[in-house]
């Protein structure tokens, strides 16, 4: 499909926070912190010249940027923040808060592994570990997924039927600092696809209300319900987003991602900037003549269950790659998702997961490849570990 | 459960609470397992309970005689709809006039 908009070079991060621009932003409460720091640099630097009329707080941690990010949501602000790693971890308890109040706002994540030890590499540690905080997430593949996505979260975010925080994914430096050509729409046609939010209850002197009482006992369980259910009923307003921003801009987006997976029988799955690598690996073995197929998890909050079984179609091995492990138990929280959602199937393929890329270590082509043979023999011995760090050194 | 309680579908938006100023109609005074007893004879009304009562929880109630120390016919009596029972009036009343007694049952 011929892009609509001007296509131009830069760097991912300063991308992200274009996209913020264009999605005109009210507030932005941020902290920096490697490797997401050229975001909220750039978004600093687009307030401060006059570019976006928004509210810059420069607040003194993470734990206190999210907290903002409640009060200004609450208040009705369009509402932004990032954060990597460490910072998102500071975040943890406000998270909660943030999705239980249902006070919509965007989030970019820039993945990046835990301490200790110390590294500000990539991976997936940071936003795994944040899995159950009730927010939409995303994961982008590449520049312009990242951008496109900023803006198709807020819609989604501050949609009535929703009211979620959402959290675009992107992989820390393989993505966020790579320069990519990124295809500019223009500006208006961007802020007419997001309409201004209106918030259901809002913080109003006029109008006192109780934000975030006491859940006594035989509240917590309904509120819990109420608040689940409109989570996984997110899903249609993200489908009913993705469609029209196909309309409008002319690129269509899927919760799970196929790559010459139709009548695959060995898939490989993946999260993120790796799926490109992944593709390439997927090339080379399709010129073999095997039948090596990619899906990609796009949409990891709601998990798209349905979208996910159509992908796998009669795929006899699925070949899980992980980039976080939940240490002592099943390894790959990815893995450990998929396969629990296919344990009632019937034929259900075998899932080889294998945990790599931590902390920034380079999954290459050859690696896919690789995997995918060891995936095979597993398979086919019928003895598959339940996962297997890939590419440690014995 | 009590049919007063919401359904999952009825509950406002993020469990918000809509009426301002409903904290009153939850009774914290069902916590208490001691109860503060004032003795009508003894206290002169000077209000030092109802100064540190952190539940707000005294109120005037009329006596049945005069006070030989006090010009008031009123008394500190207590709201036990809020009353908790911590003690602090009973450990800060001057005259001694208020003592901690066991909530029976």
């Amino acid at each position: 499909m011929a892009a609509r908009g001007k296509r131009v070079g830069m760097e991912v991060s300063i991308a992200v926070a274009e996209a913020v621009k264009y999605s005109d932003a009210d507030v932005i409460a941020a902290y920096p912190i490697t490797p997401q720091t050229h975001i909220v640099e750039h978004l600093a630097e687009i307030v401060a010249d006059g570019e976006l009329d928004a509210e810059y707080i420069p607040v003194e941690s993470e734990h206190s940027a999210m907290s903002a990010c409640v009060g200004s949501s609450a208040a009705g602000a369009r509402t932004f923040t990032a954060t990597s790693s460490q910072g998102l971890a500071l975040m943890h308890e406000i998270l909660f808060i943030a999705s239980g109040l249902r006070t919509p706002m965007v989030m970019s994540v820039v993945n990046r592994s835990l301490s200790a030890p110390l590294s500000i590499w990539g991976d997936h540690t940071d936003i795994m570990a944040e899995r159950d905080i009730g927010w939409i997430q995303f994961f982008a593949e590449n520049g312009q997924e990242a951008f496109d996505l900023v803006i198709q979260a807020f819609r989604v975010s501050e949609h009535r039927d929703v009211l979620l925080p959402a959290i675009v994914n992107l992989d820390g430096f393989n993505l966020s600092h790579v320069i990519e050509p990124i295809v500019l729409p223009k500006i208006q046609k961007v802020r007419d696809f997001i309409p201004p939010y209106e918030p259901v209850y809002r913080v109003d002197p006029d109008k006192p209300l109780c934000f975030g009482p006491v859940g006594i006992p035989e509240i917590y369980t309904e509120a819990h319900m109420q608040q689940n259910e409109a989570l996984k009923d997110s899903k249609t307003v993200i489908l009913e987003v993705w469609e029209e921003f196909a309309k409008k801009f002319g690129r269509r987006y899927r919760p799970v991602e196929g790559y010459r997976a139709r009548g695959a029988e060995v898939l490989l799955v993946t999260q993120g900037g790796i799926s490109e690598t992944a593709r390439i690996a997927v090339d080379r073995m399709r010129e073999q003549g095997r039948k090596v197929g990619l899906i990609r998890i796009r949409l990891w909050r709601p998990f798209p269950f349905d979208e996910f079984y159509e992908a796998v179609g009669k795929a006899k091995v699925l070949v899980v790659v992980d980039r976080a492990i939940s240490m002592g138990g099943i390894g790959g929280p990815l893995a450990a998702e998929l396969r629990t959602a296919l344990y009632h199937r019937d034929p259900r393929p075998h899932v080889v997961n294998f945990i790599g890329g931590l902390a920034g270590r380079d999954i290459r082509a050859v690696h896919f490849e690789e995997m995918t043979n060891k995936a095979i023999a597993y398979a086919e011995s019928d003895s598959v570990p339940i996962y297997e760090m890939f590419g440690v050194r014995e | 459960m009590s049919a007063k309680w919401p359904t999952w579908k009825e509950l406002p938006l993020g469990a918000t609470i809509l009426e301002p100023g409903n904290a009153s109609e939850y009774h914290t005074g069902e916590w208490r397992s001691m109860r503060p007893k004032t003795d009508e004879n003894v206290c002169i009304t000077c209000g030092v309970c109802w100064l540190f009562c952190p539940d707000s929880s005294r109120k005037l109630a009329p006596r049945q005689k005069k006070h030989p120390e006090s010009p008031y016919m009123q008394y500190y009596d207590f709201d036990f709809n809020y009353c908790k029972g911590c003690g602090i009036c009973a450990r800060e009343c001057p005259t001694g006039a208020i003592v901690m007694v066991a909530e029976e049952g």
